[in-house]
């Protein structure tokens, strides 16, 4: 990808520092590391790696091409499943994606190929002269995107590939989604998230409208007037809450909003950081993130409570052991069961009640602890809402969006993919996937109809 | 402990592994280290008639393997730049004072009866312990009617060395040139001339490369290439070849070989002397890693014949020569049958793919129940080509099986299929 190495605007040194505090947690391979570990991949033949990513890269060919020193060409064979292939580098779970799968776990050396730092080696390395992709002859369509996130921009990409139009309508002043807003820090540095929309934008034939909120400033039914396809990628907006007493105290925080504001944060001093102990509640990667990051931010003690055993959390090993590099304390078999205030109303403690396992059923037992923190920070999970005002609303199942095979939901001319939807797991890389999907989808649809 | 002590063509040696003539052997200093370090003998670098060689600047190449290890040098040098006085003076010296191994003297000049008459007088009163004749210089020498020019035609070597076994008492060794079309030609013409031994190989004419931005070949000289002579691990397998079919002609058989090319590490020293070689000879591997890895070489030939209880160097010299022969008396008889062991296959499908698209299609592929894939050898139409096992990345995953156990030895000669049977 070509970037631009200038800082963009509104980067400050006050950020830089902060980026800091915030180095990459999987650096980048050196040259020569590159091609030692390209040259361990043995270029099978229906290779499990490809049929483990969700997003179908063609994985021994672009390592090949690493190998041969054709950084471009693997840039290309990336970019040509997965335009967002420099963030999913960076982010893929892929300890249980593509190097799960690596023959090279099952052989003596027991170590696979380390696929997804090659995969960034040749997106960040690739010198294309331009856009490394041409648009196809215009096909007269024009199809809105909602959301800006990895599947919207997926979509957009591939629809525009293909000769269409696109408006993409975002809700916040940036585009990204959780590229720009949730992803840890120390995933993606350097402001990555805009330049690769810059670079995915830059195939022309996308018009971006930032602050344009569908249900707020767009409906549906005007979407479906004015365009000839509409897809839906707004992610998931809720997070569900824990129902204790005082829990809407200023000090019991949503984990994806502070990421956010951090994310965001230009400066150290405009974070409210805990300075002694905070609890995180949940098991997912949020959580994971969470701690770190606050461990990263320079919070004494940071302990992590889940309710279930670690082999019960949905955050991968790996990430389990991220946690266990930065000494973040996790706690399992136990669940938050008060708020405990201090009399001026600050926030003094977390009251846990411990639990035991009773033939896979959750039960409370006898026992309960009391963590002392300054702040708490909810981590249980993300939750679908669709925008109230909205008139028509496509079928819900399992609380996202239903769809019925090639991202088609219930409303004719609408499809729907990423986290919104209950295909896939939340990931970025099935994001860009549906969203790719969805755009080979529409496009022979339109090209059916016209 | 095995006995690693050899005489080679009158030659005394405390072990097989003497440096090739090439910078190692250049002057007394690197020698003495050589010597220091455990090398049996050296091979000095090539004398020429004064005015010395001048060298040009680069000088050396490579090609590297997938963990950027050298497995193929190249080199357009010249023979010694230093004064012949100079090196006749240390050659004496070094001698002197390492009186157990083995000196040899590379020579060369112009092909001339004078000349050489001229040079191996000299040689001799060093005390050096023979002579190695090096016709095979590839590049810059020939051009002045020596090295390759002389071992690329049989009369020349011939006359040569005949003319330097007049002249001298010491044992000649003949180093032939690999840049001929059959090896046995130029072995012979130095028997025939009188030789005590010969040595193969010296360099492969070669391009290692082009460098795609200056659009030259390496090494560069203000922008030019030249082809230079090719050595290292690369060139093992022709060496090998070049050293048995010495060893199993006729006309050269017994003839002491010294081997020459890509020798690293005891097992190829193993190699080289199982076909036939009684002394070899190492340059590249040294100029790579120092003169340090005599150590292994020694320690882990003398581990190994002691495993297998041989006591000294010729208990296995010459074993495999026997063993390799021309294609017509192979057994038409014997067929091995590819066969995967299905709990060390890894899925990789390598064997599938190359047997498919490159060879018989032999090989199986069946998708199991949970989605995962096996491989099956379909041994009706293998022909046992090794190509399967020879792509499979994993240890002996594939078995090259025995099949018709019962069938008698039957070679080309014999068999009905042979057209020419009767004629042959
Ligand atoms: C804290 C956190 C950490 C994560 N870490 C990882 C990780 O390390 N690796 C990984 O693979 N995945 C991770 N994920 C999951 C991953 O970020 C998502 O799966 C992915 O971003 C989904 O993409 P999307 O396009 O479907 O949704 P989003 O990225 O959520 O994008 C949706 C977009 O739609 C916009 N929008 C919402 N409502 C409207 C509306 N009404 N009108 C217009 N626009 C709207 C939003 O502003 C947003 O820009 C993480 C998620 C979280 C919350
Ligand atoms: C830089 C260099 C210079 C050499 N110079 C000579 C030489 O002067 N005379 C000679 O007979 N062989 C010379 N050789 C050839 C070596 O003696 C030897 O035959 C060849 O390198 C093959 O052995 P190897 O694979 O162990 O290097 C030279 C080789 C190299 C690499
Ligand atoms: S996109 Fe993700 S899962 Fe796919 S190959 Fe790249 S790193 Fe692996
Ligand atoms: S499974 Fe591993 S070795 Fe095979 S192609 Fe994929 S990365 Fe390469
Ligand atoms: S090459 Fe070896 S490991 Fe790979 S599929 Fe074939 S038998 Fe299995």
């Amino acid at each position: 990808m070509v970037m631009s190495m200038e800082m963009p605007q509104g980067y400050s040194q006050q950020q830089l520092a902060l980026d800091q505090m915030f180095k990459d947690i999987n650096p980048a391979l050196s040259a020569r590391q590159a091609g030692i570990e390209s040259s361990r991949c043995y270029y099978c033949y229906d290779a499990p790696c490809v049929t483990a990513c969700p997003s179908k890269i063609n994985i021994p060919s672009f390592i090949a091409s690493i190998h041969a020193d054709d950084l471009t060409g693997a840039a290309k064979t990336i970019y040509s499943e997965n335009i967002m292939g420099g963030s999913c580098a960076r982010v893929c779970p892929t300890e249980i994606l593509c190097e799960q799968a690596c023959v090279r776990n099952k052989e003596q050396e027991k170590a696979p190929v380390k696929i997804g730092l090659l995969q960034r080696h040749a997106t960040d390395n690739a010198q294309f002269v331009g856009h490394p992709f041409k648009r196809a002859a215009a096909t007269g369509k024009t199809i809105a995107v909602v959301g800006a996130g990895p599947a919207g921009l997926s979509c957009a990409h591939r629809l525009a590939l293909l000769g269409n139009e696109v408006e993409i309508f975002e809700a916040a002043d940036k585009p990204g989604g959780l590229n720009e807003y949730g992803i840890a820090k120390y995933k993606l540095t350097d402001n990555f998230a805009q330049k690769e929309v810059e670079f995915i934008l830059g195939i022309g034939g996308i018009t971006l409208h930032t602050n344009k909120a569908l249900g707020k400033d767009v409906s549906l039914q005007q979407l479906k007037d004015q365009f000839d396809a509409v897809f839906l990628a707004i992610g998931l907006q809720d997070v569900p809450c824990l129902k204790l007493v005082n829990e809407s105290h200023p000090h019991i925080l949503n984990a994806v909003d502070y990421i956010k504001e951090l994310r965001q944060a230009t400066d150290i001093s405009e974070l409210d950081v805990p300075k002694d102990s905070a609890v995180v509640i949940g098991a997912g990667n949020t959580a994971i993130d969470m701690a770190c990051q606050l461990k990263r931010l320079g919070t004494e003690e940071v302990t992590l409570v889940y309710r279930r055993g670690t082999e019960h959390m949905s955050a991968t090993v790996h990430e389990q052991q991220i946690a266990k590099d930065h000494e973040v304390r996790i706690k399992t078999w136990a669940r938050p069961e008060q708020i405990n205030l201090d009399d001026d109303g600050s926030l003094r403690s977390l009251t846990f009640r411990k639990t035991y396992s009773d033939n896979g059923q959750l039960k409370d037992s006898e026992e309960s602890f009391e963590i002392n923190c300054s702040a708490v920070f909810k981590a249980v999970g993300q939750k679908f809402a669709y925008p109230q005002a909205e008139q028509i609303i496509p079928t819900i199942s399992n609380g996202k969006i239903a769809t019925f095979g090639q991202q088609v939901t219930s409303i004719d001319g609408v499809y729907a993919g990423g986290d919104c939807t209950s295909e896939g797991q939340d990931l970025t890389v099935e994001a860009v996937q549906q969203g790719k999907l969805a755009a080979l989808a529409i496009h022979h649809q339109l090209s059916q109809e016209a | 402990m095995a006995d690693l002590s050899i005489e080679f063509a009158g030659i005394k040696s405390p072990n097989p592994f003497w440096l090739a003539s090439a910078p190692p052997t250049d002057k007394a200093y690197n020698v003495e280290r050589a010597f220091e370090a455990g090398w049996g003998g050296v091979v000095w670098k090539t004398l020429g008639e004064d005015p010395a060689a001048v060298n040009v600047s680069s000088r050396y190449s490579a090609i590297y393997d997938n963990n950027g290890e050298v497995s193929g040098f190249n080199n357009i040098e010249l023979i010694t730049d230093r004064s012949l006085e100079v090196n006749l003076k240390e050659i004496e010296a070094v001698k002197k004072a390492w009186p157990d191994r083995a000196l040899v003297v590379s020579l060369m000049v112009p092909c001339e009866e004078e000349s050489w008459k001229k040079i191996v007088k000299l040689v001799e009163q060093t005390g050096a312990d023979g002579l190695e004749l090096n016709f095979g210089c590839p590049h810059g020498m020939p051009e002045r009617g020596m090295g390759a020019a002389v071992g690329q035609v049989p009369e020349y070597v011939e006359m040569v060395t005949r003319w330097c076994k007049t002249y001298s008492k010491l044992p000649v060794i003949v180093k032939l040139t690999p840049n001929i079309t059959d090896i046995r030609f130029s072995a012979r013409a130095a028997k025939r001339g009188g030789a005590d031994a010969v040595s193969a190989i010296n360099t492969i004419n070669s391009i290692t490369g082009i460098d795609l931005d200056q659009m030259s070949a390496r090494p560069m000289v203000d922008g030019k290439s030249t082809h230079g002579g090719y050595c290292g691990p690369a060139v093992k397998p022709i060496a090998l070849n070049m050293v048995a079919e010495i060893a199993r002609d006729p006309e050269t058989a017994g003839l002491p070989i010294s081997g020459i090319g890509g020798i690293g590490n005891w097992r190829d020293a193993a190699e080289f002397i199982s076909l036939g070689s009684g002394s070899v000879q190492v340059c590249t591997a040294a100029m790579i890693y120092g003169f340090r890895i005599v150590t292994e070489m020694q320690q882990g030939l003398s581990n190994w014949m002691d495993s297998k209880g041989y006591k000294k160097i010729s208990d296995f010299q010459g074993l495999a020569v026997p063993n390799t022969t021309d294609w017509k008396y192979l057994n038409m008889n014997y067929k091995v049958v590819a066969d995967i062991d299905n709990d060390k296959c890894i899925g990789c499908g390598r064997c599938y793919i190359a047997c498919e698209d490159t060879s018989h299609q032999a090989i199986d592929r069946k998708v199991r129940e949970d989605g995962s894939v096996a491989f099956e050898v379909i041994e009706d139409k293998c022909v046992g080509c090794n190509l399967c096992q020879i792509t499979c990345p994993v240890d002996s995953c594939i078995k090259m099986e025995q099949k018709d156990a019962d069938k008698p030895y039957m070679n080309w000669t014999q068999d009905p299929r042979n057209p020419y049977k009767d004629a042959s």
